[in-house]
């Protein structure tokens, strides 16, 4: 127990006069989150438009005027070219060109019927699905209005079939409440990983492990030292992030604040854990370094937290299954937006732990105390 | 001249002996490109639909069918009343609930209008906006195909949708480009700063210095080597987009293998530069991380469409070299544009790495502290 602390002081001691890293460990995560939370949306608004207007009529600008107030679109430009809609959209300068062909206001009094052509850039498929879906509702909505008029010019029976949507739980479609759960654990899960990862191994690449390797302490005692500042400072980021997350972004934390912490310290647990598995195999830090980037980089994109499961095809679905990070991130979603109480977690919790103590067992099974 | 030759011989030597480093700088990469090529997608495939059907007439079955046999949806449940909507939501049963209401052929032909309600589960947002979208467009075809053929189209202007480069939606078209300006990335600027910081931790950067190369000649020797296996994994995901994953190529080869390769120089100056200002290996990879592989993941639009960023953001993004690769890439690759139209990001991205290497060439110190 006393040479435990011993090493716990020493790694401190280590953190502490290094300043510079001090500074990253604990404010880069913070920077992060503020700017991640920010740049995670795939809330859409403001779509760029090219409007190509070769009708000039009191109906094409009625429905440009739609368009223009419009939240959802901003259009830079309109012009009579036809051209100038697939100019734009191959310049980067607009995500969609609607076509007012000429007649179209003539055609409309007339035979109650006009055809328009919209162009939109499905380079990002998400995105462009999105504009057709707004620039559809804004066409239907301009139609209802249209309908009365018109049909008493035609003598013919039109058909509409109305969508209304409604969006649950979460109308205004926020994405801080859904990122900023998972951006906090992705920014604490780097943090922990990849200094522990680095951290042993650094210790043989400039030889001070010989002197680790002359004292009597035991294999279990040296890794549970190294292990313990690593997750007390993991569990200091996470809980400043915390704090940034609550004053800054309106997050409703409807669960329980230990319920929270009790999620938090078993999943770190498992992360340091890993980093120090990692580093006890590894020769250099910089192989150390890649194979914790390689693991990382897989765990946190393989767990839904920017792109959905539900979207990866079924074998990928299974990895996603089988990675702690994608239940931690799903319990924790819960817990704090939802107020999913301990109990329905506990079982997916347990299992986290006893993953976490197995890969501890490793890394002390693995660590040698020979150098050589 | 021998004395360059000579270490960039032995650069050459240090990474090619270690074989596990050989193996993450060439078997990473693809690996990484085919396992993310395959599983970040934003496309719906078969997603889990709750149908509430007050009607069940000859119209509500058609679209139904129109929906399941899409490809995009499954039925999950057939529900019977409002109430049970919350509770297929809360058990996770569908994520999308279509409600068609009574009487629904009925009021088509009589009112000639009826409605349809698409209700999501929010609480994940960005699922929620591709089911909206998905039911909308599908339900919105069958209203032009089917009620047209019948004669009876609605009145009004009716929109011809077409989308281009990517009419099927596939987010891997997407993607795709972006993991490849991630990957250059992350194996350049990434394993330089790591090799150059070592150099400083190991000590043997002080038999560099006293030797007679000039601190340009170790720069150019230490980055050749990554320079060299950047070309090679060019290549090889490039076959492994267009092969595996059939992304169209469209444009120019030459552009193509032209941009790069400034990419590359900007993020091996980018990899010079952290690894002059960090003295230990863990120092340059905590700089890396968050200068270089957080931006390039969040601020070029690789994942997150940049357009709907706060505008600071946006302007935060210009600085990100990686944001103008990849509009490049997605340009050459999709749409087929040629240097007439990409000329301002590469002048960008020349005018980065033009910048970078002589600020990296000019902090490079011959002294150690």
């Amino acid at each position: 127990m006393r040479r435990i602390k011993f090493i716990v002081r020493k790694e401190f001691l280590q953190f502490s006069r290094n300043k510079p890293m001090l500074a990253v460990i604990f404010i880069a995560p913070l920077l992060q989150l503020l700017l991640l939370s920010y740049v995670a949306t795939f809330d859409i608004k403001d779509i760029d438009l090219v409007i190509i207007d070769q009708d000039h009529s009191p109906s094409s600008r009625e429905l440009i005027q739609r368009f223009d107030i419009s939240e959802n679109f901003r259009i830079v430009k309109i012009s009579m070219n036809q051209d100038d809609g697939i100019e734009a959209i191959d310049r980067n300068k607009a995500k969609m060109a609607i076509h007012l062909p000429q007649n179209m206001g003539r055609d409309l009094t007339h035979e109650s019927s006009a055809a328009i052509g919209i162009q939109v850039d499905a380079v990002d498929g998400f995105t462009a699905n999105i504009a057709r879906q707004y620039a559809m509702g804004i066409i239907q909505k301009h139609n209802r209005q249209l309908q009365p008029v018109m049909e008493q010019a035609s003598s013919s029976q039109s058909q509409t079939i109305g969508v209304e949507v409604a969006r649950w739980y979460n109308p205004d479609l926020n994405y801080k409440a859904y990122m900023v759960p998972g951006i906090l654990i992705m920014l604490v899960t780097s943090i922990g990983a990849f200094l522990t990862s680095m951290n042993i191994v650094r210790e043989q690449e400039i030889g001070t492990i010989e002197q680790i390797n002359v004292t009597p302490i035991r294999k279990s005692e040296f890794i549970i030292g190294k292990l313990l500042p690593f997750w007390i400072m993991a569990i200091i980021v996470f809980s400043l992030g915390l704090v940034a997350a609550w004053l800054l972004f309106d997050i409703p934390f409807v669960g329980s604040l230990w319920t929270i912490y009790a999620l938090a310290l078993g999943f770190l647990l498992l992360v340091i854990g890993a980093g120090l598995l990692v580093s006890t195999i590894s020769n250099t830090q910089q192989q150390a370094l890649f194979s914790m980037w390689f693991i990382f980089v897989i765990f946190v994109l393989l767990s839904g937290l920017f792109t959905p499961i539900d979207s990866m095809p079924g074998w990928a679905q299974y990895i996603a299954l089988l990675n702690p990070v994608t239940w931690f991130i799903d319990m924790m979603r819960r817990v704090m937006l939802t107020g999913t109480g301990f109990s329905d977690i506990a079982v997916s919790y347990f299992v986290l732990l006893g993953l976490a103590a197995a890969i501890i067992a490793l890394a002390v099974a693995r660590f040698r105390k020979v150098s050589g | 001249m021998r004395a360059f030759m000579g270490f960039i011989r032995k650069e050459f030597y240090h990474i090619f002996r270690d074989r596990r480093t050989m193996a993450i700088l060439f078997l990473m990469p693809l690996l990484q490109l085919i396992l993310f090529g395959y599983a970040i997608r934003n496309e719906l495939n078969e997603a889990d639909v709750a149908i509430l059907d007050h009607s069940k007439d000859s119209v509500t079955r058609n679209i139904t069918d129109k929906l399941l046999s899409s490809g995009h949806f499954k039925l999950a449940a057939d529900l019977e009343q409002e109430s049970e909507i919350g509770q297929a939501f809360q058990q996770g049963v569908a994520r999308n609930v279509i409600v068609f209401e009574p009487l629904f052929e009925q009021k088509l032909r009589s009112d000639g209008q009826a409605d349809i309600q698409i209700i999501t589960d929010a609480s994940d947002p960005m699922m929620a906006q591709m089911l909206e979208g998905y039911t909308t467009s599908i339900i919105q075809n069958y209203q032009q195909t089917e009620l047209e053929e019948s004669g009876s189209l609605a009145a009004g202007i009716t929109p011809e949708v077409r989308m281009l480069y990517n009419p099927e939606l596939r987010s891997s078209n997407m993607f795709v480009p972006g993991l490849i300006a991630f990957i250059l990335m992350l194996v350049c600027a990434f394993m330089t700063s790591i090799t150059l910081s070592r150099e400083k931790e190991t000590g043997t950067m002080e038999v560099l210095l006293a030797s007679p190369l000039r601190p340009m000649q170790i720069i150019i020797g230490k980055v050749l080597p990554y320079l060299a296996l950047s070309l090679i994994n060019i290549i090889s995901v490039l076959i492994v987009a267009t092969v595996l994953f059939d992304v169209p190529f469209r444009g120019s080869y030459g552009l193509f293998f032209g941009l790069s390769v400034l990419f590359i120089m900007t993020a091996l100056a980018l990899g010079v530069r952290i690894s002059v200002t960090a003295k230990d290996q863990q120092t340059a990879m905590m700089m890396s991380l968050g200068s270089l592989l957080f931006p390039t993941v969040f601020l070029s639009g690789f994942i997150f469409p940049i357009e709907n960023m706060p505008a600071i953001l946006q302007y935060i993004s210009h600085a990100v070299p990686a944001k103008w690769y990849l509009i490049s890439l997605r340009g050459i690759m999709l749409k087929g544009v040629g240097i007439e139209y990409l000329w301002m990001e590469t002048l960008i991205l020349f005018g980065m790495m033009v910048f970078l290497i002589l600020v990296s060439i000019r902090s490079f110190k011959i002294r150690l502290e």
